[in-house]
């Protein structure tokens, strides 16, 4: 009573189960296999064109290269001389890096605030035919910006604007809050109208309702479209180049291209700078990358 | 599962829909109407001095027909033309066909591919300017970090990438992809998110393959969102300026130009300002159409951005 024939077929299961699974092992490590090529491929392809910015940056004689694949007698020269403006070129470097960061947080602030008082606007208090503003917020949004750089120029000639910071911060102050009045609006719809006419009825009036509700209540949405201006600002290079002409207005980004217009070209210098100038959006990247927010801001 | 009007936002804690809130019970009324239209006055005034006024400028500007007939004339126009639609239809194809496999890569959850999102996420975070400096030098000098890559593997001496178009152009394309790849993985894979893992469990129940379950319920779910990502992106690729600019410098001989660097340098470079203009408003009948395409998707879908 061993119950032997019944367990034929169970064995057979058995040693079928096993082979199945030794088959989704199989089919499970190729897998694995496959990913970890394909991560490889990536990190490679990633890191690539900023491995050889460091390699440059770290070569002491700005034109000679010996065509390594490692830093040969790495040095800090290039940093050094950015660090104390110690070349005709970089001269005004932090002069320059000023001028970005005050053109950087110009733009975010008055994006901020325009593109939060339209969105309130719009969006809580219901103006009437405020949806044109939300259509002309997307149209803009959809732009490509490049196209309007010749009329642009002009434009800040009439307007008296030429060569000055506040022609490229009106510029990207105009194409950032069409993001920002479209993602604040978006945001907005989550909090419930029922707290704008509680105060309301407690006699706030519309500044009110702003400041201490809207504002306070829709922080997150502020921060992630104020980093995308931030962005915008710090990585446009054509608007910068085009509206700055004089080395004391310059931005970092504007006067690079002197470089690249140079018969001398310094590149260990060159990419120096580059690197310096990225530290700013990576930091930010890095501190705000806990915020899932900030996966969706553009750049 | 009508693939058609599934609506996919691509921001998931944002509710997509187009759904009518009850109205502000008191209707704005007096004070609190000059009050809104206030608000809005920054926006107008900004919009109207910085957006509408250069784009009408820039219409009459380019507005001579005679411009266009001149621009038809020029042979690097042509070739221009067709480098423009040769990088944008690639180019934002491309990227986001690879958009779309990377961020399926990305849906595991093991540790070091969260630490490769990281690191994968760079190029987005990095300036233009610096990195397109950088994959310059790396194509034009004859001691280059490909060129070195290359010997090192080959034992000769590495091509020379910005003489001849083809190479210049495809250049030029795989920067912009490894510039802007990133940013569209992570909208595909927040979108990615968003599906219901039930859907997948019921798939696999069923006996789908992951083969299967990609084709036959990821793709149809995110058609939607890949639909509006593609036009938007095309839009934005047709007025892509440093990605030219820096990489290829249309080098060989303005051969590798686009729309945006040919009426820039008409522009600023030549002294030509109304056929830079004109050059540039030659890109309006394309796109016009994808501009309207994509409002209408909007507005019908609640897809946002």
């Amino acid at each position: 009573m061993t119950g032997r024939p019944a367990n034929e077929p169970a064995m057979s299961r058995v040693v079928a189960a096993a082979r199945n699974a030794r088959r989704r092992h199989r089919r499970r490590l190729a897998g694995g296999i496959a990913g970890a090529a394909l991560g490889v491929v990536l990190l490679i392809w990633t890191l690539l064109p900023v491995y050889n910015m460091v390699l440059i940056a770290l070569n002491d004689e700005g034109d000679e290269f010996t065509g390594s694949l490692w830093p040969q007698d790495p040095s800090f020269g290039s940093f050094r001389a950015v660090w104390t403006q110690d070349h005709w070129y970089l001269e005004n470097f932090w002069h320059q890096f000023g001028n970005s960061i005050i053109l950087g947080v110009a733009t975010m602030v008055l994006t901020v605030m325009i593109g939060s008082l339209a969105s309130f606007a719009i969006g809580r208090m219901r103006l009437r035919r405020g949806q044109l503003i939300g259509d002309a917020a997307l149209l803009t949004y959809m732009l490509p910006t490049a196209i309007l750089i010749i009329p642009f120029v002009h434009i800040m000639h009439v307007y008296g604007l030429s060569d000055s910071l506040w022609a490229v911060i009106s510029a990207y102050v105009a194409f950032a809050t069409p993001y920002a009045v479209l993602i604040l609006h978006q945001y907005g719809k989550l909090l419930p109208m029922e707290l704008d006419e509680c105060a309301k009825i407690d006699g706030a009036s519309p500044v009110q309702i702003y400041l201490c509700i809207y504002l306070p209540l829709m922080t997150p949405a502020l921060v992630a479209v104020g980093v995308y201006a931030l962005l915008l600002a710090w990585n446009d290079y054509l608007y910068q180049f085009m509206l700055l002409s004089s080395t004391r207005n310059m931005t970092v980004a504007a006067a690079i291209d002197q470089f690249f217009d140079s018969d001398e070209a310094p590149w260990n210098y060159m990419m120096a700078v580059a690197l310096v100038y990225s530290l700013p959006p990576i930091a930010i990247y890095f501190a705000l990358r806990r915020f899932t927010s900030f996966d969706r801001v553009h750049t | 599962m009508s693939s058609g009007q599934q609506v996919l936002p691509l921001q998931t804690p944002i509710p997509a829909g187009r759904a009518r809130r009850p109205r502000w019970h008191f209707r704005l009324q007096g004070s609190d109407t000059a009050w809104a239209i206030a608000f809005v006055v920054p926006y107008t005034a900004v919009f109207v001095a910085f957006v509408a006024y250069p784009v009408v400028f820039g219409l009459w500007m380019g507005s001579r027909p005679t411009l266009y007939a001149l621009l038809f004339s020029e042979p690097r126009y042509i070739d221009t033309l067709v480098n423009t639609m040769l990088f944008v239809c690639i180019g934002v194809n491309v990227k986001m066909f690879l958009a779309f496999v990377v961020s399926g890569f990305f849906m595991q959850r093991r540790w070091w591919v969260r630490a490769l999102l990281v690191v994968f996420l760079l190029p987005w975070a990095l300036p233009a300017l610096s990195v397109f400096l950088s994959i310059h030098y790396m194509l034009v000098s004859q001691w280059g970090l490909l060129d070195s890559l290359w010997s090192a593997v080959t034992g000769a001496d590495g091509p020379l990438f910005l003489v001849s178009r083809g190479m210049a152009m495809a250049a030029n394309i795989l920067a912009y992809i490894w510039k802007w790849l990133p940013f569209w993985t992570l909208i595909f894979l927040s979108a990615r998110m968003a599906i219901p893992k039930e859907i997948y469990e019921a798939a696999a129940i069923d006996g789908a393959t992951s083969i299967q379950q990609t084709v036959h319920v990821t793709f149809p779910l995110m058609a939607n969102v890949y639909l509006v990502a593609t036009l938007l992106s095309t839009l934005w690729t047709f007025g892509d300026f440093p990605t030219v600019h820096f990489v290829s410098s249309g080098a060989p001989a303005r051969t590798t130009e686009v729309l945006a660097t040919y009426g820039f340098r008409e522009a600023f470079v030549f002294g030509h300002p109304e056929l830079g203009a004109a050059a540039m408003m030659s890109a309006l009948p394309l796109v016009i159409p994808i501009v309207i395409l994509l409002m209408r998707r909007l507005h019908r879908t609640g897809v946002q951005l």
